[in-house]
């Protein structure tokens, strides 16, 4: 039975949700609102004339091949980040889930880069990576792998790739940790005896129980590289070179805010809208039919 | 096919925890053992250190002639059925009998036609493309019977495998366990704390308290000679009742503690101390004429289970303790506050020395 509360009087209702419906409102109805009105504007850079253009501003951004090549970039740099920070965080909570002694201390540990912000994070890759004083820089040198960020697209990816898919570690380990714990002992064991070496058993048993786990993951890590992982690109590559790491959500702002093509940049804002509300329906799909197995 | 060998088996955890303090025996081949204790008595971590899954820390397990305690529990050709039954969620039932069988690179023919047998046997015909999650709690424990058997091992193991399930379930499952084992011939060391199933269903019985052997023999030796009053107690329901008492100076009666009664039964010749225990089962205390009484009892409480009566008292004029419990004909009306005597025959009267324990002979 689902138990509901009821107020004797509205007033007092409306008034302990009203925070929550502003915070809202003027933070996300608001802005997401202009975001589709000007989506549809085409504006001069000073903001004193403007025109409405119908969906112009999404027909030039669809033909577009700068765009269409950041779509594909940033494909390719969620995916790689989701697939590194998730196989990751899976070795480092498969070794944890081993271990009882020191195991709050180890988790403690991991989870501490998930406190860093996202500037920061990049700024710390962007210093261990940095070509004249970077430390990892100087060690891929001695290897005789010539680092530049700041010259060569791919190197440049990689970095971001790397700071993005750090930072999400500590959240995937805490999950995936949980996940493996909650795998009974018994059907390990009940494995073992069965025959399954250590790697057969993860193969065959753990990890099949924890793809519930998995695929919510998934979707959370996808999300945060395509929305959340602006201020790493700005900290560390602001986009280039070259645009090799301009990624939509800093092609938003590039667009928007340097290059004040305000239409585009909003029209650019609604796309990426448009993919986080499927990712999200996706994600809630599958959370109401919680059986995976 | 094969017996097993405890020699001076014991196990010490990390922190010190020393859960075996030693267990020596042999199991015949085709033998149905039941070890058999409270919780926390080490009984399961002797069956999983059978199993491979607990590290022998000292002594040593042979299961036919093999020397097993470093081998994997893979190697070790035994099954093992859990108490959650350890079902694999996500796979059919018919993965979860071939599960083992495939890692084992077993021909897919032979599979197929084992898993259809054990089906057979289990009664799961019809269900092996369900999963685990839409069986019943009987059908999920056929199921880890069946993933046992169609290994063809040569132990099996269970650990508490019917204590998930309900009372009349599990009485039913008893006896299917039983039958099972006796057309199989497999050895087989079953762990419980439920006397009923001990008694049932084993060939022998291992009573464990504490991590040590209390007794092994054939469930009616335990029951009638119980080697300690831990024992005496564990086996048998309700459990056996014990008087303190000292040797009368002629030695040849018993005076309870705490009250006038002497037991005119003499004790045995190799009780060197005077403080003795004495066992005495509820079963074999009679209601008698007070001229024919060995003891007499004040009644406190009667609970009828319809075959027969419990009745709890204690002994008449005692001022304290030593509580009785007698079960008595359903028939026979006995009602609370009465005076009730008691006879017993001296073959049921069973001597322990009162500090370590043990059975006096």
């Amino acid at each position: 039975m689902e138990k509901r509360v009821t107020f004797s009087r509205r007033g007092l209702a409306f008034a302990l949700v009203a925070p929550q419906i502003v915070i809202t409102l003027v933070f996300f109805i608001w802005p997401a609102s202009q975001a589709l009105y000007q989506s549809v504007l085409l504006e001069d850079a000073f903001g004193l004339s403007r025109k409405f253009v119908w969906f112009d501003n999404f027909t030039s951004l669809f033909s577009d091949s700068i765009y269409l090549a950041s779509f594909g970039r940033t494909i390719g740099f969620s995916v790689a980040t989701t697939a590194l920070s998730l196989g990751i965080a899976l070795l480092l909570a498969a070794m944890a889930d081993r271990i009882i002694k020191g195991a709050t201390t180890y988790r403690t540990l991991v989870i501490w880069p998930y406190a860093i912000a996202p500037a920061v994070a990049g700024v710390l890759w962007f210093f261990m990576f940095n070509p004249s004083i970077g430390i990892l820089a100087y060690m891929l040198k001695a290897l005789g792998y010539d680092w530049n960020h700041y010259l060569d697209g791919s190197d440049a990816m990689i970095l971001i790739i790397l700071a993005a898919a750090w930072k999400q570690v500590s959240y995937n380990f805490l999950f995936f940790l949980a996940g493996l714990q909650a795998i009974p002992r018994s059907l390990i064991e009940a494995a073992a005896i069965d025959g399954a070496g250590p790697f057969k058993r993860f193969r065959t048993i753990v990890f099949p129980l924890l793809s519930p786990t998995t695929f919510f993951l998934l979707v959370v890590n996808i999300v945060y590289a395509f929305f959340d992982t602006f201020g790493i690109v700005h900290a560390t590559t602001s986009g280039g070179p070259a645009q090799a790491t301009t990624i939509l959500v800093y092609k938003v702002f590039s667009d928007g805010f340097i290059g004040l093509d305000l239409g585009g940049s909003a029209a650019q804002s609604v796309v990426l809208m448009a993919i986080v509300i499927g990712l999200t329906v996706v994600q809630f799909r599958y959370i109401e039919r919680k059986v995976a197995y | 096919m094969a017996g097993l060998q405890f020699t001076g088996v014991r196990k010490t955890y990390p922190n010190g925890f020393r859960a075996i303090h030693g267990v020596d025996t042999t199991v015949a081949d085709g033998e149905f053992i039941v070890i058999v204790g409270p919780s926390g008595c080490g009984k399961s971590t002797l069956l999983r250190m059978v199993a491979g899954l607990e590290t022998v820390t000292e002594g040593e397990i042979h299961i036919g002639d093999r020397r097993v305690n470093e081998l994997e529990p893979a190697d070790r050709n035994i099954a093992m059925v859990f108490q959650n039954y350890a079902l694999y969620p996500h796979m059919s039932v018919f993965d979860n009998m071939a599960y083992g069988l495939r890692n084992r690179r077993t021909p897919k023919e032979e599979i197929e036609s084992r898993v259809a047998e054990a089906s057979r046997i289990l009664q799961l015909d019809g269900m092996l493309d369900r999963r685990p999650s839409q069986l019943s709690g009987g059908q999920r424990q056929r199921v880890a019977m069946g993933r046992a058997i169609v290994r063809e091992p040569e132990v099996f193991l269970f650990d508490e495998p019917l204590s998930n399930l309900d009372a009349k379930l599990r009485v039913q499952m008893r006896l299917e366990i039983k039958r099972l084992q006796r057309d199989l011939g497999t050895t087989s060391l079953y762990v419980t704390h439920d006397q009923v199933e001990a008694m049932t269903l084993a060939d022998r019985l291992i009573v464990m308290n504490a991590g040590v052997a209390e007794q092994i023999g054939t469930p009616l030796d335990v029951y009638t000679e119980p080697a300690t009053v831990f024992v005496a107690g564990f086996i048998g329901s309700p459990a056996m009742n014990f008087l303190p008492g000292t040797t009368t100076t002629d030695g040849r009666g018993v005076t309870l503690d705490g009250s006038s009664q002497t037991l005119p039964v003499a004790p045995p010749s190799s009780a060197s101390r005077d403080k003795i225990t004495v066992g005495i089962r509820p079963e074999h205390l009679e209601p008698t004429s007070p001229d024919a009484a060995s003891l007499a009892l004040s009644v406190d409480l009667v609970e009828a289970l319809g075959a027969d009566s419990l009745v709890h008292g204690q002994l008449a004029g005692t001022t304290q303790g030593s509580a009785v419990t007698v079960r008595v004909d359903g028939a026979r009306r006995v009602a609370a506050g009465e005076a009730l005597s008691l006879a017993v025959a001296p073959e049921h009267i069973h001597f322990f020395d009162a500090d370590d324990g043990r059975r006096l002979v």
